[in-house]
């Protein structure tokens, strides 16, 4: 991004912004009648500028997921407001989210869960269109197909059933569909995570090349900031429910303020340098 | 099937350990042709070695693992030989796999979760491998065990010991899974993806147990991952897969310092640079190897990495290229490496 797009977005308020958002489990434990409960979001505090892509990052059980369901309208916060496009979406009644649900659009870790083995591709690709009544009959399967080739799967295989595509090509079906209702704002919960480091990149460049041509903000949730650091241009840290740090990639990288966020860097950074250190010493 | 005289043809004159020579593997597939996952294959291991295997998913690295220790699908055809400590496995009855499998060869898989069974503590879980290949009293054993855990940096053996899977952390896990691979010091561990959906942090940790043993017992460890990363400084040789072969082989420093496949350069120059102070622009793209894994159903006369290669020349998509050593010690599979 020059600094002049830079400060056009900047410029322009944020697609999405979270103000003191709580959410707390109550569970059982089994086979007892004691209770136990979870705060797995702690007056979460989140801003997300429209056209860029966010990674939330921490480690497992932090609440990121429970964060993007709040966001994804998937589960009820219990305090605290989301406002998104200048509307509060948080208590929303059901027809209000009939407006809203295309808009906001989430891509699973484990596609081969979340995709349909009933269904072919083409269909997988089409429901949300037909649930929302936008297209039907011929023009659906084409929009379908359509879909697929954005995506950089062949239409070819618009018959198939996702059991025969590998995990990266499920990935892309799975973002097709999610792309099929022109969301402004998409959800990658753990999307990358168990693809190898080829596919991981490849996805990354296909969100990349959609950005622009859907005008689109990404929420990216990972636990494992090597290659998707590379490509985020804000950064938030998560942990134990809360965000604890937040900032363009050049600031969280470049001066990490909490202690917290040093420890990922350094795991992560560990590693890299040991590959780069090997790398130079065999050059030598 | 042939028989290789053992030995001396190793790598670096250190006595070996494992040869799989010449082995294919494949499986059939309904209404098509079958699917080549592994194509005569070659592979030695010294005593102690850690050897790193590199690969896209889909290339055969897990049926590799799975053919050393003998746990393929009954419908899989195999073909070639794997001389374990002079001894062919090939062919083995089920009966003598069994004395070799968990006591000399181990498996630490990639999701240890699974692979644990959720009705019993894995104290007992690690107790029966010990159970299967030695005979010692209960109360031995159960000692045993809990220095093994304390081995994987588990500290808190006794209350581990007692816990069921669903108790444990992901992290923790792992360690029960490694220590259960260890539980009768195998000469080799074959560990497939083990740090595969673990955090960073995590990931970093058992890395660490892995070098330790390898280090304390000169257990060889047979590494299988797609992270080039997480091998540096770690495994003494790399082995770099590619559609059911190993196109690249060479000692670490080498095969990092002075890739010679295109794939492995590919594979390379993807490993972040999130250090870097200069940032690549946001927006711009990764340098991703475009294309996926070629169909192992129907692989042509030609180099199987063609259809994705840049240096690519009309013989790559007539000939598979030969097994050619431009160094010492440092093998690879393409016409067009020294470009």
């Amino acid at each position: 991004m020059t600094a002049e797009q830079a400060t056009k977005r900047a410029a322009r308020p944020a697609l999405v912004r979270v103000k003191g958002l709580h959410k707390r489990y109550v569970q059982r434990r089994a086979f007892s009648r004691s209770r136990f409960v979870v705060d797995a979001l702690r007056n979460v505090d989140l801003e997300l500028q429209p056209e860029c892509l966010t990674a939330l990052v921490g480690a497992s059980g932090s609440g990121k997921s429970t964060l993007a369901s709040c966001l994804a309208m998937l589960e009820k916060p219990d305090g605290g407001e989301i406002w998104f496009e200048g509307r509060e979406i948080s208590r929303c009644d059901a027809r209000e989210l009939i407006w809203l649900r295309p808009r906001i659009q989430m891509v699973f870790q484990d596609s081969a869960g979340a995709l349909n083995p009933f269904f072919s591709a083409a269909q997988i690709v089409a429901e949300p269109l037909e649930v929302q009544r936008r297209e039907s009959g011929r023009t659906l399967h084409q929009r379908a197909c359509e879909l697929m080739e954005e995506v950089g799967l062949s239409a070819d295989w618009a018959d198939r059933s996702p059991l025969e595509f590998s995990g990266g090509q499920r990935q892309r079906l799975a973002i097709a569909r999610a792309l099929a209702l022109q969301p402004t704002l998409l959800i990658l919960d753990e999307s990358l995570s168990g693809l190898d480091l080829v596919t991981q990149a490849q996805i990354l460049n296909l969100l990349a090349d959609i950005r622009v041509t859907h005008s689109l903000t990404y929420l990216l949730i990972t636990h494992d900031l090597s290659l998707v650091g590379q490509m985020a241009d804000y950064i938030a840290v998560m942990h134990q429910g809360s965000i604890v740090e937040h900032g363009t990639r050049q600031r969280v990288f470049g001066s990490p303020q909490q202690a917290h966020t040093r420890k990922l860097l350094a795991a992560t950074q560990d590693l890299e340098s040991a590959f780069r250190a090997a790398q130079a010493e065999a050059r030598t | 099937m042939k028989s290789i005289p053992f030995g001396a043809s190793s790598f670096d004159g250190v006595p070996g350990l494992l040869r799989v020579c010449q082995l294919s593997v494949s499986y059939a597939s309904r209404g098509h042709s079958p699917v080549r996952a592994l194509r005569q294959l070659d592979l030695e291991m010294a005593k102690g070695e850690v050897v790193g295997i590199l690969g896209e998913s889909g290339c055969g690295k897990s049926t590799l693992a799975r053919s050393i220790i003998g746990l393929l699908p009954a419908d899989a055809r195999v073909d070639g030989s794997i001389l374990f400590r002079n001894e062919e496995l090939m062919g083995l009855p089920e009966k003598q796999l069994r004395r070799i499998r968990g006591a000399k060869i181990s498996l630490v898989h990639q999701e240890p979760g699974l692979a644990l069974s959720p009705v019993m503590r894995v104290g007992d879980q690690i107790a029966e491998v010990i159970r299967a290949h030695r005979s010692l009293a209960r109360k031995t054993r159960k000692l045993e065990v809990e220095s093994i855990l304390r081995e994987v940096r588990l500290a808190d053996s006794g209350r581990i010991y007692a816990a069921y899977p669903h108790q444990l952390s992901g992290g923790e896990l792992h360690r029960v899974a490694i220590a259960q691979a260890l539980a009768c010091r195998p000469d080799l561990i074959i560990a497939d993806e083990p740090t595969r959906s673990l955090d960073v942090t995590v990931q970093a940790e058992i890395l660490g147990v892995l070098r330790n043993l390898n280090q304390a017992f000169g257990t060889a460890i047979l590494f299988i991952t797609h992270n080039p990363a997480l091998l540096a400084g770690f495994a003494d040789r790399i082995a770099v897969m590619y559609a059911g072969r190993v196109v690249e082989n060479g000692g670490g420093s080498k095969v990092f310092g002075r890739p010679l496949h295109p794939y492995t350069k590919g594979l390379l120059d993807l490993v972040p640079r999130s250090t870097r102070t200069e940032y690549s622009a946001a927006g711009s793209h990764l340098p991703a190897i475009p294309g996926g894994p070629p169909d192992l159903k129907s692989l042509n006369h030609g180099c199987a990495f063609e259809p994705r290669c840049a240096p690519k020349t009309e013989i790559c998509r007539i000939e598979n290229p030969e097994e050619l050593t431009p160094e010492a010690g440092h093998r690879v599979s393409c016409f067009n490496h020294d470009r």
